[in-house]
């Protein structure tokens, strides 16, 4: 890395890298970029994420070629896309799902970070931008599910910005300031798209980047947590350190077809996937006088939502929810354990990191379900162990994992 | 590590659970699945015929084109002018209700719903239910009727002429209300046939399973040939994935 490639090839070559360096890009980012030999499945979600970005960017543009914002026009304009745009289904069918794939994908992003400690140092930094992704994601989920204009979409939104409201003093003016009207309305859809489609994505395609910066300069970890870089061979490469191209960038292909295959299931054969990817209260125009049966978020909100309505005092509730969603920014502070790895840490440890994973699903799943009392219940019984993980941490981590760590990382030759 | 994998397989575990719950939620004895193959190219003729014979003259579905509905339903061009478009209406034209909307509103109080994604935001199930559970209620002063699955909709038993007209007989059940003291509910035990119709319940629980039919597809006319170009889709990746698999095993050699 950082070394100055010759350029090699032909007369066009030679003019093109003297102006733009092609060869040094690639020799610097893929061939000479030393990446982990023991990657395992958990390492195939970050190049997973950029490509579901890449797709929903993609299908959006020609999405946003037949849309139409507005509360006479977006919902109709929907079921033209649906109906009457030659392929327009599949593009639809591909930007929702998508949406939920994006999720699922960063959801198991993040499962591998805290399973082998991968926002320790020197990757704090690393791991808040990948935070600020995930906020700005959740941004412009909800955004974008707001404008298909269904009823979901409409109390959706409604139930949302009002958290805004329990804010002390500013709430109401910033709800206001927020729809842009005293209700959900018109002005509310036409500002979500503008976000949804220009100010999000830019934001996005700004993280990401940054979020690749950061990697390139402090290197992958991997799942025994051990810095490939202090055991360097006599040609001062990382003993187990592979190239990215051609090993991984072929390894990710492989994910990739997986993933397709997968996701091309959901979407020519199962697209609502139950109900869950594509609410079916969302196949009825928004109606401000007809409040659905029950009102849940798309499925990746529902741990966060359970939490704000499982608590019966309304601001009590929102900085619950708050605190749940950003108490993840701070896990690299809050993790004290020498060694990163679950791999190298004590049982207590994986108790606790397996109990947050029961928890967080459990929540999921409470959220999807109407707010009876017994579901209420079982909430308010999670709660405290969602909060009981980043408090314990910093105790159990400092207690158990510090145990001795192999001098190289574990691979087994396939 | 293996904690981890536990843990992973007992969340997914729960999940699957979960989805059970969720399929199982609010389901009561007399609903009945509506059991319909959005592929049953028949069915969905018959379903189209007796939606405009029967549903259209109140429900419009003004998203779908009569000529859409030709072209998806394999219906020739004379077949679908002569049956099923209205006259003065082109064969492009979006399917409308003859009613017009503000009499719809003084004689029903409410103008019909379009019916367009009735068969997405209800569900399949739900219209089936709808259409099969309908009986006399002397108590509905409007319409002389009264459905479980929807308690007083607004509806007129359009199709009793069909299916006869049933008496729904209700059982007391007693159990402990919220203070202690004992409650009675009515719930419904069975249906009893009342005036006939011109089918018998079997025919006409498949009469009405066309028309539940027909309405999925108009919910997303696209599925037929969406699950047909799906099964290419899928083939290619599986074909895409394995190659590259093999490119990547050979490459990996190298890695000791």
């Amino acid at each position: 890395m950082g070394a100055v490639v010759e350029s090699k090839g032909g007369a066009f070559r030679t003019w093109l890298n003297k102006r733009l360096p092609v060869d040094q890009f690639m020799a610097d980012q893929l061939t000479g970029y030393y990446a982990p030999k023991n990657f395992n499945i958990w390492y195939f979600f970050g190049s997973l994420a950029l490509l579901v970005f890449v797709m929903q960017i993609v299908t959006g543009i020609f999405i946003t070629m037949h849309y139409k914002p507005g509360e006479l026009t977006a919902f109709n304009s929907v079921e033209y896309i649906m109906r009457e745009v030659p392929y327009g289904w599949l593009l639809r069918y591909l930007h929702s799902t998508g949406a939920s794939a994006f999720f699922i994908v960063v959801y198991l992003h993040m499962t591998r970070a805290l399973l082998y400690g991968s926002y320790k140092a020197p990757r704090e930094l690393l791991w808040v931008i990948g935070m600020l992704i995930y906020f700005a994601l959740m941004a412009e989920a909800f955004m974008g599910y707001v404008l298909p204009w269904g009823n979901m979409s409409f109390w959706g939104a409604q139930v949302i910005i009002n958290i805004f409201n329990t804010i002390p003093g500013i709430g109401p003016d910033l709800v206001e300031w927020i729809r842009g009207d005293y209700a959900v309305a018109d002005s509310t859809l036409n500002r979500f798209f503008s976000l949804h489609v220009i100010a999000m994505p830019f934001l996005l395609a700004l993280l990401i980047m940054l979020h690749l910066v950061a990697l390139r300069q402090v290197g992958s970890s991997n799942p025994d947590g051990i810095e490939i870089k202090e055991k360097l061979g006599p040609d001062g490469k990382p003993l187990d350190g592979i190239p990215f191209h051609p090993y991984y960038t072929l390894k990710d292909i492989v994910g990739v077809g997986v993933f397709l295959t997968l996701f091309a299931v959901v979407v020519f054969f199962a697209p609502t996937f139950g109900g869950l990817f594509l609410e079916h209260p969302n196949f009825e125009p928004a109606n401000p006088m007809s409040t659905p049966d029950h009102i849940a978020p798309t499925w990746y909100f529902t741990p966060y939502y359970a939490i704000l309505r499982a608590i019966p005092d309304q601001r009590l509730g929102a900085l619950a929810f708050a605190l749940s969603v950003l108490a993840f920014v701070f896990l690299p502070w809050l993790d004290r354990a020498k060694n990163k790895s679950i791999r190298y840490r004590g049982f207590a440890s994986k108790l606790l990191l397996g109990m947050f994973f029961v928890v967080f699903l459990t929540l999921m799943w409470l959220g999807l379900q109407p707010a009876e009392p017994a579901y209420v219940l079982l909430a308010r019984i999670c709660i405290p162990l969602y909060f009981a993980f980043f408090i314990l941490l910093p105790f159990v981590s400092k207690a158990d994992g510090n145990g001795p760590v192999p001098d190289r990382v574990t691979y087994h030759a396939h | 590590m293996r904690t981890n994998n536990l843990s992973v397989i007992g969340a997914l575990a729960l999940l699957l659970v979960a989805g059970t719950a969720v399929a199982n939620e609010g389901h009561s004895d007399w609903q009945r699945q509506a059991g319909n193959e959005v592929a049953n190219l028949p069915s969905l003729q018959r379903g189209a015929r007796n939606f405009m014979a029967y549903c259209s003259g109140c429900h419009s579905l003004k998203y779908m084109r009569y000529s859409r509905l030709g072209s998806d339903l394999k219906i020739s061009d004379a077949a679908l002018a002569q049956f099923l478009v209205r006259p003065g209406d082109k064969p492009t034209d979006y399917i409308k209700a003859s009613m017009p909307a503000s009499d719809a509103q003084d004689w029903f109080g409410k103008p019909p719903p379009d019916l367009s994604l009735v068969a997405r935001s209800r569900g399949t199930d739900w219209v089936f239910n709808f259409l099969t559970t309908f009986y006399a209620d002397p108590a509905s002063r409007q319409t002389g009727v009264n459905n479980l699955q929807l308690p007083g909709t607004a509806m007129p038993h359009i199709l009793s002429s069909v299916q006869g007209v049933q008496h729904a007989v209700w059982k007391d059940v007693e159990s402990k209300g919220e203070d202690g003291k004992p409650v009675t509910t009515k719930v419904f035990e069975k249906f009893e046939p009342g005036v006939a119709g011109s089918m018998t319940p079997a025919q006409y629980d498949e009469f009405a399973r066309d028309i539940v039919n027909f309405l999925q597809y108009v919910g997303d006319p696209a599925q037929l040939e969406r699950q047909g170009l799906g099964v290419w889709v899928v083939l290619f990746l599986l074909m895409f994935t394995g190659i590259a698999w093999m490119l990547k095993k050979e490459y990996w050699k190298d890695v000791r």
